[in-house]
């Protein structure tokens, strides 16, 4: 892959390692990125990775923009080479599909809609030929997810289904972006699903809620109080269903402060992964559930 | 010290020049939009020129002083009145203990910057005071002020005089906004390149700290493509990554949107490249329905805009004798 180099203004260099999304194009855009943080380049203010894509912002009265391209430039060749492995985290994200919250929202927004008649998730499994929303619901939340990018609102989490690519679904997004999207909400958008950290506006299809805080900027949540946002690219997530009651018990857990949530540590290859997709997902699945 | 808030005005909010640091989380860099305007009302008041200010919109706010000060008003024409009676903008003015500062109706421009010796001395989040309202960070309380709120004011020696006309920064009529073609350009044909910058455009009423809409223009053709996996069907969509500050991006190809100092941090819309470092003061100064056009410019002539800039905020620190 040969990154497109392009100029922000004069304050941004953008890298697009590949038009399209893959893992492989998620990991060169992050090694890029680790090694313009490692290089401690002056002038240097911001470094950000995205799905297959990343950006540096840059003081151009600290180092002239052709020089800073010349330095990424240089940087790319060891970059697409490096192991595409990380030492990272497995969590699991309780979600309650089909709740009264989403529900409200997007039947308040039905004409931005491609098909008013129908659900979010009604639509959304229609379209990837599953007939019901409950296979849906089981083809979304069987398999884990990985965040290729966090962003587009304080600590949103991007998230990339680890199954071939023939079994990811694909919804579009709304017809015109919500105005609204309550806190939390489960969405889904091209080929990537995320949860909404903050109350606000949104074009993808709502699929469900989850009590669990993600991002608190007043860092009192127990697990929250070191990093405002939860997510970094490369955690890996599984999303497990739950019932309206399970939602209520959690959502006082997160009020009292004592909510726990389950993460742990995990490796990843992503030659391992290619190589053996259920094989990789049931060793995630052994380190979450400590078997 | 401290600044009591009476009424709030349309949406009143502390600001700083920004938190850098956090672009790769989703919080943007926020801060006064027109820093040009924030430098000089800190300037005039004595402070350091990244001091906290309040950044008022389109409608000023009442605020009453619990202790003597120094004052400064900067910005766009929102005429200030201390007890009623009208003080020049862009000039440094004391206070006393009890004063009540009220602002007539926006005469030009769209945000008035006001300083008061010692700075806005909310906590400090992540490095800055600005407030990151879709976050709900910093500022006070993290959200836009509201009457009833107490803001403290730090210690402050105060300053004097004034910023004659020819030293200000405002955007002409139609407003020129300079801006360097890439990242995404390649998605349109030639002919729309041509027709984008042509076109006069027109605020639309979307108009914000996140980003400024645009209307009026002529829709974008795309160049046809085959839609990269996990893009999406739209010629608009790209796979969701990074924007820019000032970057401009065009969903569905109607209207542009270009991001500013609380810029939503990525997604999946094409960008036709980034309005110039030196112009982003400008958009935070243009009203819904005024008209503005796009001026392509190099990468030198970009970074000749920013050096003009600075010499000009050099200009204003001279005339002030700092």
């Amino acid at each position: 892959m040969t990154i497109r180099f392009s100029f922000g203004g004069d304050e941004h260099i953008f890298g697009e390692v590949s038009e399209e999304m893959s893992l492989e194009a998620f990991f060169t855009s992050l090694s890029m990125t680790n090694a313009v943080r490692q290089a401690g380049i002056k002038g240097v203010t911001e470094i950000c990775p995205a799905n297959a894509s990343f950006q540096v912002k840059f003081d151009p009265d600290a180092i002239k923009p052709a020089d800073l391209l010349k330095e990424l430039q240089s940087m790319e060749s060891a970059a697409s080479k490096s192991d595409a492995s990380l030492q990272t985290r497995i969590m699991e994200i309780p979600v309650f599909y089909q709740d009264p919250w989403t529900h409200e929202t997007l039947m308040r927004f039905r004409e931005r809609h491609q098909d008013p008649s129908k659900t979010d998730l009604e639509y959304a499994a229609d379209v990837n030929g599953l007939g019901t929303v409950e296979n849906f619901v089981q083809a979304h939340s069987s398999q884990p997810w990985f965040v290729s990018m966090v962003g587009f609102v304080a600590g949103l989490p991007f998230l990339y289904q680890m199954v071939e690519r023939k079994r990811q679904l694909q919804v579009p997004k709304y017809l015109r972006p919500r105005t609204d999207t309550p806190k939390l909400t489960i969405g889904h958008g091209g080929c990537f699903s995320c949860i909404y950290s903050v109350r606000g506006a949104g074009g993808y299809q709502m699929f469900g809620i989850t009590p669990m805080p993600i991002y608190d900027p007043n860092q009192q949540v127990s697990y929250l109080h070191d990093e405002m946002c939860l997510f970094r690219p490369g955690d890996i997530v599984k999303w497990k269903p739950i019932s309206r009651d399970e939602y209520d018990a959690d959502l006082q857990a997160v009020e009292a402060n004592r909510y726990e949530p389950v993460i742990r540590p995990a490796t990843f290859s992503l030659s391992e992964f290619n190589r053996d997709m259920a094989g990789t997902n049931a060793r995630l699945m052994e380190a979450l559930h400590g078997r | 010290m401290a600044v009591k808030i009476i009424t709030p005005g349309l949406s009143t909010t502390v600001q700083d020049l920004g938190r850098p640091g956090y672009y790769h989380l989703g919080i943007p860099i926020s801060g006064g939009m027109d820093r040009f305007a924030l430098r000089a009302a800190n300037m005039l008041v004595g402070n350091d020129e990244g001091a906290a200010v309040l950044e008022a919109v389109f409608l000023g706010p009442e605020i009453e002083f619990t202790a003597a000060a120094t004052v400064a008003v900067t910005g766009g024409d929102l005429p200030p009145r201390l007890n009623g009676e009208e003080r020049a903008g862009w000039e440094a003015f004391p206070v006393k203990a009890g004063d009540r500062l009220s602002f007539g109706f926006l005469k030009a421009g769209a945000r008035a910057y006001i300083a008061v010796s010692g700075g806005i001395d909310v906590p400090v989040k992540l490095g800055s005071r600005s407030t990151y309202t879709l976050g709900a960070l910093g500022g006070h309380e993290g959200r836009a002020l509201k009457a009833g709120d107490e803001l403290p004011v730090g210690q402050g020696a105060g300053g004097k005089g004034s910023v004659p006309a020819n030293l200000r920064r405002m955007p002409g009529s139609p407003a020129e906004l300079r801006m360097l073609p890439g990242l995404y350009w390649h998605r349109i044909t030639a002919e729309a390149g041509k027709q984008f910058f042509a076109d006069t455009w027109k605020v639309a009423p979307e108009a914000d700290r996140i980003g400024y809409r645009f209307r009026g223009g002529k829709a974008l053709d795309f160049v046809p493509r085959e839609p990269p996996f996990g893009a999406g069907s739209n010629p608009s969509n790209i796979v969701d990554a990074c924007y820019p500050y000032g970057s401009i991006q065009v969903p569905g190809g109607t209207e542009p949107i270009v991001l500013h100092r609380d810029a939503v941090s990525g997604g999946g819309y094409m960008m036709l490249g980034c309005v110039i470092s030196a112009d982003m003061d400008l958009i935070g100064q243009l009203q819904p329905h005024s008209p503005a056009r796009f001026v392509e410019v190099s990468m030198d002539q970009a970074l000749q805009a920013r050096h003009d800039r600075q010499a000009a905020l050099a200009r204003v620190r001279a005339h002030l004798g700092r």
